[in-house]
Formats: structure tokens, C-alpha cells, sequence
């Protein structure tokens, strides 16, 4: 009743609505349209961070000052920080594949409130102004990491006050993310779809939601105070004043250990998309990979202070806190057995996305056995603030959100432009990138072991060695980077026309043209008895 | 109806009260977070600081705040008459309503201008000399959090002012109807927790001893 016959064979990248050309996009409230505008913003954004990486890489080639002095370094390491997990790795897969495909996996139309999801956008834009504001003018570039730590936060000289203002309103704009998917899932789910065959991606984005909607405000309050620290001195972590600057820490962490969960659960949600379609194979475990992934998104939530075990905390708290850790490991361990287990006894389609996903699995799960060196207390104590934090850091956040990223990428891609990319230049790609990312990171946990700390620009002699393969290391990623970016730009406008579902999947968003129509659905879709996002013959 | 849809042919009408009701609800356990945040603050300083917090409080006026408190909650019984009003089809009624809650909303701020402006002419400000040089850190620490928590709450009251201004328009024009109640119901929900949150702040800092 909704459809004009107007809209009937033009799909979302093609259709003229109210206003033309690049107004088109930045004011359509089509999800899909909104899912595209989050894909090159947050593409630049990772562009403009690798750069940075690259930047702090090339000086550590070698010891002393190579191109940048200390100041700018602990500029770089700020700015980086903030743009690849404000910018980048929390919206990065909720908003870009959340936004393009959520609605057709469950069957609707749209999200629940399209203008609010459209407002998000609006409010990613601005707060990366902001943080571009504080980059470009004032008094200096930030130079607190991006933690943003008292009282350091609030007695830096640096032009702050902006990045903070931009972090805030970059959790906003999580926030309704987050608030719209909620609301999405619990009502517009097409008759038949049942809580219990929902996609696992579907799960995760509401697991991801929950997080965001519940833990983002608390780092939004713990800005706006150090802003206000700043401006009026109130004394709230300032111990001139009174004030406990640990308190931050508790505070700020409350929030960016969830992040983490925000960051990691759709891209094992993504993964359990990919792993199995290409093994022709039901997931294994589907209610476990649901209970896992709620479980993590719960006990997140109380293991903040892990971050903090040198920072001055009672012994039973670190006792506590360093259990939950434990315990919090043991639901992604869960997951990494599901995936293995689909792969048993699969028809296994060797496909680039394939090869994203179990290099994903691998990354993970150094990055997380690296985790539990840190979770354990007398271990952290040695290690911590040291190259093997960083390395953890990066297995995990880059390694995983960043793997699944691409694995998504490569999976939904055929999807999003209707277009096929060049298979060989993407397996090259995967490949270098792949090598590239292993002799990067690598090394750091040895240089961390041997103590080498993070956050200087100068280190001593005997960590050359591995300084040099890390940074050999960037540039052989870059490489691969710039292989994959260019198969992809390349092939969204010249490419091979896509096949409705070249992947032989089940979910809903394959049984739609590619790319998809205006309204997704000619009809609104009805699942019966027997259809299911897993069920292959 | 049929000239809407044609507007918005790439979006159709998908109003859903319970859709808008769950948003709304969402979106206040996002706020009840970031007072939380706040509160935690609050108490583990008053932990740290009991009789330093006691003394600044008798600075506080009770009259006002306690007189705050009961307009305040005279207000969310108006907004909420209003929503029931329009349900039942008042629509005059309704906006009378609002009218009211609105005026309310404004007379509170009105008081805590006066508030705030006694302390200002006591020399009490975040930052001010007097507060440097004659205050211990509890009182610093609890000037701070009244003057953070008590000014956003009343910028909360300030955009529950301007979403009551969109729903006075919305129902004066008719586009807040008893079939498309949304506007003015999460305007009341919201209201609400504002007032629930002050019902909070009151105890915290004028009460306690």
C-alpha cells in the first residue's frame, strides 16, 4: 500500500527522492543511504588514523627523535587514540553494516525512527568537526592520550576542551544508534521472525545496543565534569581541591571497558554471519552464541577495573575484578568453538570473506590469551603501560573489529553496490594486509615483555630489532590497505554485476535484489515454519 | 494523509505509539545513567566528607528548595491530567494543561535563579576566592557537585520547557491527536523524570544531616 509504482525498479543508490545529488544523501533517511554516509565517513576517519599510526611507526624506527620530537609524538598517540575508537571501531560496524543491512534481516522497511537515525549521522559529523576543531586551532593539539586521564586532562595547555566536547557528542550520536536498533528489533521484526531465528548478527547489534545505551552516558557525564574542571575548577578530580582523580579512572572505565564489547560484539556477530554461509552449514550452537553474547554484554559491565590495578585499589577489589576478567573470557571462548565447530564436517567455499574471518579467528584469539596475561594481577603489574598492553590492545581492536570489518565488507559488498569485486586483487590484498598486521604487532609483545613502555617516542638500544620489523611491519600493512581500498573503489563502480546471492546465504538480505530496492521488500516478508537464517540443506 | 504519503514516498507513515513509548523509555534509562554517574560522585565524596558536607548544607535554603519541590511535582500531575485530557478528546483542556506545567517549569527556574543568586552574593562560586581561601575541600567538593548537578538539572528542566513548547504547537494544530498522542505523552514522561530526579536532588543536598 506504501509503494508507488515510482519506486518499483529503482533501488536506494539510484532513486530520486526530494532533493538531488549529494543532498540526496546527506538528508535521506533511508537506512541504506545512512549505512553508505557512515561508510566513507568513517573510511576517511580510519584513513586519517592509519596515517597517524604510520607517523608514530616511522619515528620509532629507530631511537631518539627520527622525524617528530616528544611533543608531537604524545600528539599523534592522542589524536590517533581518539579518532580509531571514537571515530572509528565504536561506530564502525553498528553503523555501517547495523545501519545497512539491519532492517533487511529482520524484514522491515526501516529502522524505527529513520530522521533519529538520520540526526546520528548529523551528530558523528559534528563531533568529528569538533575533534577536528581541536586539532587544527588553539592552543596546541591534545596531548593526554585519549583517555583523557585527571588531572592531567585539566592542566594540559592543549586546545581540549573541543575533543572532549567532540567525544561527548560522538557518544550521542552512539547513543540514539543504539536506542533506534533497540526499538527496531523489538518491533518491526516481519511475522515468523521469531526471537530465536534472528540472524546472530541481528544479536549482537542488540547486545551492542544495550551497551551503548546504558554505558555511554556515564563517560558523557565524566567529560562533561573534567570540561567543567577546566573551565570553572570544581574540584571534582582535582586533589588541590579535594578531589580524587582514581575516581576518573573508575568512572571513565565504567563506560570504555563496555566500549570494548561495543566494539568487538558485532564483529563476532558478523563473523557468525560469514562462517556459516561459507560452510553451507547450520551454526553450531545458535542459542549458545545468543547466551554468550548477552553474557558478555552483562559482565562487561563489571570488569572496569582491570584497567586500574597499579592505578591504587584495595587488594580484594583487584581480587574481584581480576576473577570477572576470567570470567568474561570464557563466553568469547565459547564463540571461538562455535565458529570452529560449524567449519566440522562443512562444505567449505574458500572465498576472500572466508579467509577475513578465519584470520579473524586467529587474531582473536591472541589477542585475547594475550588479555589474560593482563587480567591476572601479579602479570599486569609487570607488563602494564608497557609495548605488550598496546599489542594486546591491537590483536583484539584492530585484529578483530578491524578483521570483521573486512570480512563484512567483502561479504556484504556484492550486497551494498550490486556489484562483484575482483576476487584475486582481494585475496592479494587479505594476504599482505594479513602478513603485514602479524610482523606489525607482533613484535611488541616481545619488546613489552622485555619492558619496553608505550607512549615514548624514544626507546632504549637493545629494542631496535623489533622496533624496525614493527615498523618494516606498518608499511607492508599500508600496502595491503591500499590494495583492498582500491579493488574495492574500483570494483563499487566498474565491477562484474552481482547476482542476487552469490554466497548461497539464507538471511532475508539475500533474497533481495542487489542492490537492494527503496523499500527493501516488494512484499513484506513471512517466514515459515522451516526457514531459518541457518538453515542449509 | 494521502498527500503526506506522497511527500515521503521513500519513507512511508510508520507511526507506532509503542515504538515511540519504548524510545522514550530507552532514552531515559540513558539519563538516569548520567545522573547515576553523578550520584556516585556525590556519594563517595559525602562518604569522604560527612561533616564538611553537613556544614555546607545549612547554607541551602530548605524553604526554597522544599517549595520547589512541591511546584515541581504539581507540575507532573498537570502534564499528566493533560496526556488524559487528550485522550479523552480535550483538546483545550489539554493545552491548558501544558500551559500550566509550563508556567510551573518557568517559576522553578525562576527560583533557582534567586537561589544560585544568593550564593553568587555570598562569594560562592566554583573557582570563586572566597570559596579558595576561606572553605575546606568538602565544602569546595560540595559546592562544586550543587552548582554541576542543580544547573543540569535545571537545563533539563529547560528542554523539557522547549519539548512542552512543540507539544502545545503539536496539539494546538492538531497533528497530537488521541490516535497520535506520542509528542505529548513522552513530553510528560520525560517531565517526569525530570521532576524524579530533583525528587532525588532535594534530600541530597538540602536534607541530609
Amino acid at each position: 500500500m506504501h509503494t508507488t509504482n515510482a519506486v518499483n525498479g529503482a533501488n536506494y543508490l539510484t532513486y530520486q527522492g526530494k532533493y538531488k545529488g549529494l543532498l540526496g544523501w546527506i538528508f535521506s533517511t533511508d537506512h541504506k543511504r545512512i549505512g553508505l554516509l557512515y561508510l566513507y565517513s568513517i573510511a576517511t576517519m580510519f584513513a586519517t588514523g592509519v596515517l597517524l599510526g604510520l607517523a608514530m611507526k616511522f619515528e620509532l624506527l629507530a631511537p631518539g627523535k627520527t622525524i617528530m620530537d616528544a611533543q608531537t609524538y604524545n600528539a599523534t598517540f592522542t589524536v590517533h587514540g581518539v579518532i580509531m575508537i571514537f571515530m572509528v571501531v565504536v561506530p564502525g560496524l553498528p553503523a555501517v553494516f547495523g545501519n545497512l543491512m539491519l532492517p533487511i534481516m529482520i524484514g522491515a522497511k526501516d529502522v524505527a525512527f529513520p530522521k533519529l537515525n538520520l540526526l546520528s549521522w548529523w551528530l558523528y559529523v559534528t563531533g568529528v568537526v569538533l575533534v577536528l576543531c581541536a586539532l587544527l586551532f588553539g592552543s596546541g593539539t591534545p596531548d593526554t592520550g585519549w583517555t583523557f586521564y585527571a588531572p592531567y586532562s585539566f592542566k594540559s595547555g592543549t586546545n581540549l576542551l573541543p575533543a572532549i566536547f567532540g567525544a561527548f557528542v560522538l557518544g550521542f550520536s552512539s547513543i540514539l544508534t543504539g536506542l533506534n536498533f533497540l526499538v527496531t528489533i523489538h518491533r518491526l521484526r516481519c511475522p515468523g521472525m521469531k526471537w530465536t531465528k534472528l540472524p546472530l548478527f541481528v544479536w549482537t547489534l542488540y547486545g551492542t545496543a544495550w551497551i551503548q545505551l546504558l554505558a555511554t552516558p556515564v563517560v558523557g557525564i565524566t567529560l562533561v565534569l573534567v570540561a567543567l574542571e577546566r573551565v570553572f575548577g570544581v574540584g571534582v578530580f582535582d586533589p588541590a581541591l579535594g578531589g580524587d582523580p582514581v575516581l576518573y579512572q573508575h568512572l571513565f572505565w565504567i563506560y570504555s571497558h563496555p566500549a570494548v564489547y561495543i566494539m568487538i560484539l558485532p564483529a563476532m556477530g558478523a563473523i557468525s554471519e560469514i562462517i556459516p554461509t561459507f560452510s553451507q552449514k547450520h551454526i553450531f550452537g545458535y542459542k549458545a552464541i545468543i547466551a554468550s553474547t548477552m553474557a558478555i554484554a552483562f559482565v562487561g559491565y563489571l570488569v572496569w577495573g582491570h584497567h586500574m590495578f597499579t592505578a591504587g585499589m584495595s587488594g580484594t577489589a583487584q581480587y574481584y575484578f581480576s576473577l570477572l576478567t576470567f570470567i568474561v573470557a570464557i563466553p568469547s571462548a565459547i564463540k571461538v568453538f562455535n565458529w570452529i565447530s560449524t567449519m566440522y564436517k562443512g562444505a567449505i567455499n574458500i572465498q576472500t570473506p572466508f579467509y577475513w574471518a578465519v584470520s579473524f579467528i586467529f587474531v582473536f584469539m591472541v589477542g585475547g590469551l594475550s588479555g589474560l596475561v593482563l587480567g591476572a594481577l601479579a602479570t599486569d603489574i609487570y607488563v602494564h603501560d608497557t609495548a605488550f598492553v598496546v599489542a594486546h590492545f591491537h590483536y583484539i581492536v584492530f585484529g578483530g573489529t578491524g578483521f570483521a570489518f573486512f570480512a563484512a565488507m567483502h561479504y556484504w559488498f556484492p550486497k551494498i553496490f550490486g556489484r562483484m569485486y575482483d576476487k584475486a586483487w582481494a585475496n592479494v590484498g587479505w594476504l599482505i594486509f594479513t602478513i603485514g598486521f602479524l610482523a606489525l604487532y607482533s613484535p611488541m609483545f616481545y619488546l613489552g615483555m622485555m619492558g619496553m613502555p608505550r607512549r615514548y617516542y624514544d626507546y632504549l638500544e637493545e629494542f631496535h630489532g623489533g622496533n624496525i620489523l614493527s615498523t618494516i611491519g606498518s608499511w607492508v600493512l599500508v600496502t595491503g590497505f591500499i590494495i583492498i581500498v582500491t579493488n574495492l573503489i574500483r570494483s563499487a563502480r566498474k565491477g562484474e554485476p552481482a547476482e542476487m546471492n552469490p554466497w548461497h546465504s539464507k538471511t532475508l538480505e539475500w533474497t533481495v535484489t542487489s542492490p537492494p530496492p527503496v523499500l527493501n521488500f516488494e512484499k513484506e516478508p513471512v517466514l515459515g515454519e522451516k526457514d531459518g537464517p541457518y538453515n542449509y540443506d | 494523509m494521502a498527500e503526506h504519503q506522497h511527500a515521503h514516498v521513500e519513507h512511508p507513515d510508520m507511526y507506532d505509539p509503542e515504538s515511540s513509548k519504548i524510545g522514550m523509555w530507552l532514552f531515559i534509562f540513558t539519563e538516569l545513567l548520567l545522573f547515576g554517574g553523578l550520584f556516585i560522585v556525590y556519594s563517595v565524596y559525602r562518604y569522604l566528607n560527612p561533616d564538611a558536607f553537613h556544614l555546607a548544607a545549612e547554607e541551602l535554603n530548605t524553604f526554597i528548595g522544599a517549595f520547589n519541590t512541591v511546584i515541581l511535582l504539581v507540575s507532573s500531575m498537570t502534564i499528566a491530567m493533560s496526556t488524559t485530557a487528550l485522550q479523552k478528546g480535550h483538546k483545550k483542556v489539554a493545552i491548558a494543561l501544558v500551559v500550566i506545567t509550563f508556567i510551573i517549569g518557568i517559576g522553578f527556574l525562576v527560583n533557582k535563579y534567586f537561589e544560585w543568586g544568593v550564593k553568587f552574593s555570598h562569594g560562592i562560586w566554583p573557582g570563586s576566592e572566597q570559596m579558595l581561601n576561606e572553605m575546606s575541600q568538602g565544602e569546595i567538593l560540595f559546592f562544586g557537585l550543587y552548582f554541576v548537578m542543580t544547573g543540569l538539572h535545571a537545563l533539563h528542566i529547560i528542554v523539557g520547557l522547549i519539548i512542552m513548547g512543540f507539544a502545545i504547537k503539536g496539539v494546538a494544530n492538531g497533528k497530537v491527536n488521541a490516535k497520535r498522542p506520542s509528542l505529548l505523552d513522552n513530553c510528560g514522561l520525560y517531565w517526569h523524570l525530570v521532576d524524579l530526579i530533583w525528587i532525588f536532588l532535594f534530600p541530597l543536598f538540602y536534607l541530609i544531616h
